[in-house]
């Protein structure tokens, strides 16, 4: 099975700006990381390709992704793909779907395409459903279960809010994941070896043949327009040893407000 | 002030049981406002899509809706995406509407964005707050980003329609009042029923609590509860009060909860009434999850933890000596409660 996986960097920690003039992220100067659900989505992947296949990692993003990608390539995937280009900056979902499909035609067909359920900078939880629309190929998010039924079709489940939906998917389709998928694995030093040797292709907007009008901010046809620092100024009411008697009278009156007694 | 007639459609979600889900009277009513402020001839449309609806059709109409659009199909039994974006398509083309809201429920995460992306228009994700822009008629959507360290406000300022993806209880449900409006049964292509993906099973959660994202009252719990069974204490005080359990990502990952618990930057975002938090630090992975949510009342026994600074009430102690005697008071309050009636 030839399978995709979409993996984004994230930045690693809290400390993220923000650049007031474009209300975009800014990304230099922070650690990053491949987005924790993209790695579950690769694991699954390695898994599905075992019998035979090949394992794709894509990622748009600035040239330092290459990073993120290597790490995929030390984890197992065959191969990468970077789509970089200056034209991407600033792509809102929509954007970023677009040219990550066109990279998936260029350097398809795949049987499968893998996403993770959302990222954790973005937190749309969009890009998948929008490339599988784009793509024109079925697709599930939320999903915690995926088993080979035959050559053609999978058996996937979903984590939903009423319950677990169970549905049989032909190929291809793409699926997002959420971490009950599997246990994520360590690369290994042969892999972080290995990963030195195996290709990462990069894509720039011409190679992908689309557009200036289809990419990044000009493409998008979102714009953020503010940004704020909330400040969730609560005036605290502290209460400990034997004061906590009061603070209990006044959870109940809070929970009274609330019409929740 | 603008007098074209605008539409505001509204995605309802309908559950498996045939019942309309609460966000859809949420966002209707919400909807209603939005359509005053944008023309004095606006009109909001409810679509509903389901197996077979076992509420009456007319509900959404009495929160402001004029109109329902009742999709039932037996394809639509169990949720299915390819098919609800294709209806949702359809009727986008057939009616243009201005606006597009769904509750950020899995159903519209995972149904609006295939929407957006055959519609080529912009979609905002889980947001907080919608308003219209005076001077221009446009939709401000404002959403908590990076881990809720930001508020940040998106329009959608050249495409059509503007969608948007609302967390539940964000807006007031107002009372339902009766009104006047049509129940539309619109006939559609027999393609748009069809799909790829067919669903095998559905096996409905056993416990009868609602979802985090859904309940008004949310006990969560941390690592601070030491062991798996500390959530049945939890448990016990979420179903004296309606609510629900939440839980950190440490204690899902010691597999002591399902991941559907989880609250957070990896796990469901939550605006409840109250929010009680035990034995929980209060990392900001774990604030970006919760701090939107009315009332928040902490119980840790370090008073250096950081979720005492974010709490209305900060109760410093041990949880399994403050919560029996919550669960002590909380009875106590039903039983003179009961006196009194
Ligand atoms: C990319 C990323 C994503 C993440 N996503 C999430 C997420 O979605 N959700 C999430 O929750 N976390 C998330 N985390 C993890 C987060 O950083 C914290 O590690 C986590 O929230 C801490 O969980 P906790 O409060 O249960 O545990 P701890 O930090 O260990 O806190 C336990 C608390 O319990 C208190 N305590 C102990 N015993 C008692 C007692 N008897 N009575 C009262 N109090 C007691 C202690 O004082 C302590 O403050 C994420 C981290 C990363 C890096
Ligand atoms: N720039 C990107 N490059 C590759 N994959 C991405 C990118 N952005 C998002 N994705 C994929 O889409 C998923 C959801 O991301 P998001 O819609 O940003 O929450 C991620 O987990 C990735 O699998």
């Amino acid at each position: 099975m030839k399978v995709a996986v979409l993996i984004k960097q994230v930045p690693d920690t809290d400390e993220v700006k923000m650049d007031p003039e474009t209300g975009t992220m800014i990304r230099e100067g922070v650690d990053r990381t491949v987005n924790p659900l993209d790695l579950h989505a690769l694991e699954a992947a390695l898994c599905l390709a075992k019998k035979g296949g090949s394992v794709t990692v894509f990622s748009m993003g600035p040239p330092q992704a290459e990073e993120a990608l290597r790490e995929c390539l030390s984890l197992g995937a065959d191969d990468a793909v970077l789509l970089s280009d200056r034209a991407f900056a600033g792509a809102d979902s929509w954007a970023t779907a677009v040219t990550i499909a066109a990279a998936l035609r260029l350097s398809g067909p795949f049987d499968l395409i893998l996403a993770g359920d959302k990222a954790t900078d973005g937190e749309t939880g969009q890009v998948g459903p929008e490339v599988a629309a784009i793509l024109e190929i079925p697709f599930a998010t939320h999903v915690i279960d995926i088993a080979c039924q035959d050559d053609q079709h999978l058996v996937v489940s979903r984590n939903l809010d009423e319950g677990i939906q169970k549905q049989r998917f032909p190929l291809p389709c793409l699926l997002s994941v959420l971490s009950d998928l599997n246990e994520i694995q360590l690369p290994t030093l042969e892999g972080f070896r290995n990963a030195w040797r195996k290709p990462i292709r990069t894509f720039s907007r011409e190679a992908l043949g689309l557009p200036r009008e289809a990419v990044g901010l000009t493409g998008s046809p979102t714009r953020v327009v503010r940004i704020d620092h909330p400040r969730f100024t609560r005036k605290t009411e502290k209460y400990a040893g034997t004061e906590i008697a009061r603070g209990l009278d006044r959870v109940i009156e809070i929970l009274r407000e609330a019409a929740l007694l | 002030m603008n007098f074209q007639s605008k539409i505001v459609m509204i995605f309802g979600e309908v559950r498996t049981n045939g019942r309309i889900h609460p966000a859809t009277f949420e966002l209707t009513a919400k909807g209603r406002e939005l359509g005053e402020a944008l023309s004095d001839n606006s009109r909001v449309s409810v679509i509903l899509t389901c197996g077979k609806l076992e509420d009456d059709a007319h509900l959404p109409i009495n929160y402001g809706a004029d109109e329902v659009i009742l999709v039932e199909h037996p394809s639509l039994s169990f949720p299915n995406p390819e098919v609800a974006v294709k209806v949702l398509v359809t009727l986008i083309r057939e009616r243009n509407p201005e606006i597009l809201l769904s509750p950020a429920t899995p159903q519209g995460r995972c149904v609006f964005p295939a929407v957006a992306a055959k519609c080529r228009t912009g979609l905002t994700a889980d947001c907080t707050g919608l308003e219209i822009e005076k001077e221009t008629g446009l939709l401000l959507q404002t959403r908590p980003a990076i881990g809720g360290n930001v508020i940040a406000t998106i329009k959608t300022p050249n495409h059509r329609p503007q969608m948007a993806t609302v967390r539940p209880k964000t807006f007031p449900v107002p009372e339902p009042r009766p009104r006047k409006g049509e129940i539309v049964r619109p006939s559609l292509p027999q393609e748009c029923f069809q799909s790829l993906a067919d669903t095998l099973d559905f096996v409905p959660f056993q416990d009868r609590q609602a979802s985090v994202r859904d309940a008004e009252v949310v006990i969560a719990g941390g690592k601070g509860l030491r062991r798996s069974e500390g959530f049945s204490l939890l448990r016990e005080l979420a179903d004296l009060l309606g609510g629900s359990v939440g839980a950190t990502r440490p204690t899902v990952e010691a597999k002591w909860i399902p991941y559907a618990h989880q609250v957070g930057l990896s796990g469901q975002a939550v605006s409840p009434k109250v929010y009680l938090a035990a034995g929980i630090s209060g990392a900001v992975q774990h604030l970006a999850g919760m701090q939107t949510s009315r009332k928040i009342v902490s119980v840790n026994k370090d008073p250096e933890a950081p979720i005492h600074r974010i709490a209305d009430i900060a109760l410093c102690g041990d949880l399994y000596e403050i919560l029996p005697q919550l669960i002590q008071r909380i009875r106590e309050e039903r039983g003179t409660l009961d006196v009194e009636i």
